[in-house]
């Protein structure tokens, strides 16, 4: 039949993009760079997760949450709380007044470690509570917002919103979470080093991976059914609502699944940058990760990861050169995607490269075939705010 | 006359209000609906038409009254129980996925799969498949069933919007001007559709082409500031004064 050689078609190339970028990230990068640099790569690869889930629900979902760093933040927190105490053993903690808690705790008085950072010291239950407390809140978020109908920009405030009162949280309370210098000074993951160079490159990998399963639970999220459902959502979402279906648990699914993506790439960056902090949290950062999903391509889970690798890249360039200029930089480039390629990278894969490609290996003759349409994969104009060319399989775009 | 009849309605709507900031659009309206029957209701403009409509299939909350569906009371329920109950509402413009073809867009109206899970691991059984490939021969898109839904005439995507509540099957099938911006042929077409669609199931059609309301309806209600204004066969209400007077003598 013409949809399942379509889907073969459609999987096949998507498949040739999830090699690619696994070749890019298992072999090349660690072969190419050193150990400095790749820890680098690893943390920019850690803002993928964000933009991959940012795919989800904005692009397909028509979600569009300004406030991603929340989960990317409470995951990052989760982990930091596990390592601390495990830094906080007595024994190095001596010198405090009460020895075996944090050290900023014992700065700010506090004698007891508090009830809710107790849990954190089995490792098993932070692992649970990296995906499980983001997606929590997500939950709740979601719950009170979707079901009351309230969408698109309105949205897009309140997450804003939900982002600073966070920060302000964080910075406020001082004893209980670090405050603004936020959870530094990790060592140790149960008794294994994490700062030598071996230990980074094993959790660059262990990132990678991880970021490669989001990728392909991202995949099958949208090759199935509720994938077309959330494009039908954002496109007319009355027509699905009247179809029977109760929008709102759609929305709340896969914010859910974009906040544990998020919260899951915050572990991670705990884990290989070595500390935690409210910067990761707030209204700015929140923002530089949906341009990541943009510049790569807000309906590409693949174009996502290129989005946050590049632009990671071209800050820690331009930064170091022209600090000042950085910013102006960001916002220029979100401004000329949103005008001139709203698809990303991969749409311009989709609409330039791709052609020329296809013209180089058959010169004479146009051929239909390279335009698939796997159902999953045949997005159209839509999301919160840049809508203007229907994206068209970016998907299968490497 | 019409509310006295012996079989129990599978409609049947009292006392219905709904007021916008005091102005009140639907009026202590009465209606009743047999089964099997295809009932159009007419009505200038701003009659309160649609917002009937949009207060039956729960889009719009009553203010007063009750709307009894299968003895089941349709004003308290949530919009997507009201279509799992057997309702289901074609808008006035076409509402169909431009970016889906027409095979996903009937396929999404399947009753299946229709919670977050069941919608993760919904499978393109050969039941749906089967199901899919009858309705589009009863809309006549057979051959357009693996096209992109956006590239389908205006009459065709109104067609499409059709078959996709049918293959919910609803018990009750609320159109409303079904034929708005269809050529003549393409009216004659849906009105064969229709008559075809409408055994075995209510029929509640909101229209102002005369010759097309002619050619379907049972039984005709007129609507006028929110109230019935006249209600009986398409002759009867074309003779009555009162309907004469505020609509079609214009």
């Amino acid at each position: 039949m013409n949809s399942t050689l379509d889907k073969f078609f459609g999987g096949k190339q998507g498949g040739i993009g999830l090699l690619i970028l696994a070749a890019l990230l298992l072999l090349v990068f660690p072969l190419l760079l050193d150990s400095f640099r790749l820890n680098m790569v690893g943390k920019y690869l850690t803002y993928a997760f964000v933009a991959v889930g940012l795919v989800l629900c904005w692009g397909y979902g028509g979600i569009l949450s300004l406030g991603q760093g929340i989960f990317f933040g409470l995951g990052g927190y989760c982990m930091a709380m596990f390592l601390k105490l495990e830094a906080s053993d007595p024994e190095s903690t001596k010198i405090q007044s009460t020895p075996g808690i944090p050290d900023f705790m014992d700065w700010n008085q506090i004698t007891e470690l508090p009830l809710f950072w107790q849990p954190f010291q089995s490792f098993g239950f932070t692992l649970l509570a990296v995906v499980a407390v983001p997606a929590i809140l997500a939950l709740i978020i979601g719950v009170a917002m979707f079901k009351r109908r309230v969408g698109d920009v309105y949205f897009s405030i309140v997450t804003q919103a939900i982002a600073a009162i966070l920060t302000i949280l964080i910075i406020g309370q001082q004893g209980l979470t670090g405050g603004v210098n936020g959870i530094t000074d990790l060592k140790t993951l149960l008794g294994w080093d994490i700062r030598t160079d071996e230990a980074k490159t094993i959790l660059y990998f262990v990132n990678a991976a991880l970021l490669i399963g989001c990728i392909l639970i991202g995949r099958f999220i949208l090759a199935s059914k509720l994938g077309r459902l959330l494009m039908a959502m954002r496109d007319k979402e009355e027509r699905v609502r009247f179809s029977g279906y109760d929008v709102a648990s759609f929305k709340i699914f896969v914010f859910c699944v974009a906040a544990s993506f998020s919260a899951i790439g915050g572990a991670m960056f705990t884990l290989q940058v070595g500390f935690m902090s409210p910067s990761f949290v707030g209204i700015v950062p929140s923002i530089e990760m949906v341009i990541f999903a943009a510049v790569g391509g807000r309906m590409s889970l693949l174009g996502a990861v290129y989005g946050a690798l590049l632009v990671n890249y071209g800050k820690t360039v331009f930064s170091e050169s022209f600090p000042e200029l950085w910013l102006y930089f960001m916002g220029g480039l979100f401004i000329a995607v949103v005008m001139y390629f709203p698809n990303g990278l991969a749409g311009l894969w989709q609409s330039h490269a791709r052609p020329w490609l296809a013209r180089l290996r058959l010169p004479d003759r146009r051929q239909p075939s390279m335009k698939p349409k796997p159902p999953a994969e045949q997005p159209g104009a839509g999301g919160a705010t840049i809508d203007a060319v229907p994206a068209k399989q970016l998907e299968s775009t490497p | 006359m019409s509310g006295f009849q012996m079989p129990k309605p599978v409609l049947a709507i009292e006392g219905l209000t709904v007021s916008f900031d005091g102005f009140k659009a639907v009026d202590d309206l009465n209606l009743y609906l047999d089964r099997n029957e295809v009932r159009v209701v007419i009505g200038p403009n701003g009659a309160g038409k649609t917002t009937v409509l949009d207060l039956i299939c729960g889009k719009t909350r009553a203010t007063g009254g009750s709307i009894q569906f299968d003895g089941r009371e349709l004003t308290k329920m949530k919009e997507f129980d009201i279509v799992r109950a057997g309702v289901g509402r074609k808008f006035q413009n076409p509402s169909i996925y431009e970016n889906l073809s027409v095979f996903e867009n009937l396929e999404m109206s399947y009753p299946a799969g229709r919670k977050v899970f069941g919608a993760l691991f919904f499978k393109r059984s050969a039941e749906v498949v089967a199901r899919v490939e009858e309705i589009a021969a009863e809309i006549g898109l057979t051959g357009q069933l693996h096209g992109e839904a956006g590239l389908l005439s205006h009459g065709q995507k109104q067609w499409l919007e059709i078959g996709m509540l049918l293959m919910q099957d609803p018990e009750l099938l609320m159109l409303d001007e079904p034929v708005a911006g269809m050529s003549v042929s393409e009216r004659a077409q849906t009105a064969e559709l229709l008559k075809r669609i409408s055994q075995g199931r209510s029929v509640l059609v909101i229209e102002h082409d005369m010759e097309f309301v002619k050619s379907i309806a049972h039984k005709v209600t007129v609507l006028h500031q929110g109230k019935v204004l006249a209600e009986g066969s398409m002759e009867a209400v074309q003779s009555n004064p009162k309907v004469i007077e505020v609509y079609l003598g214009h």
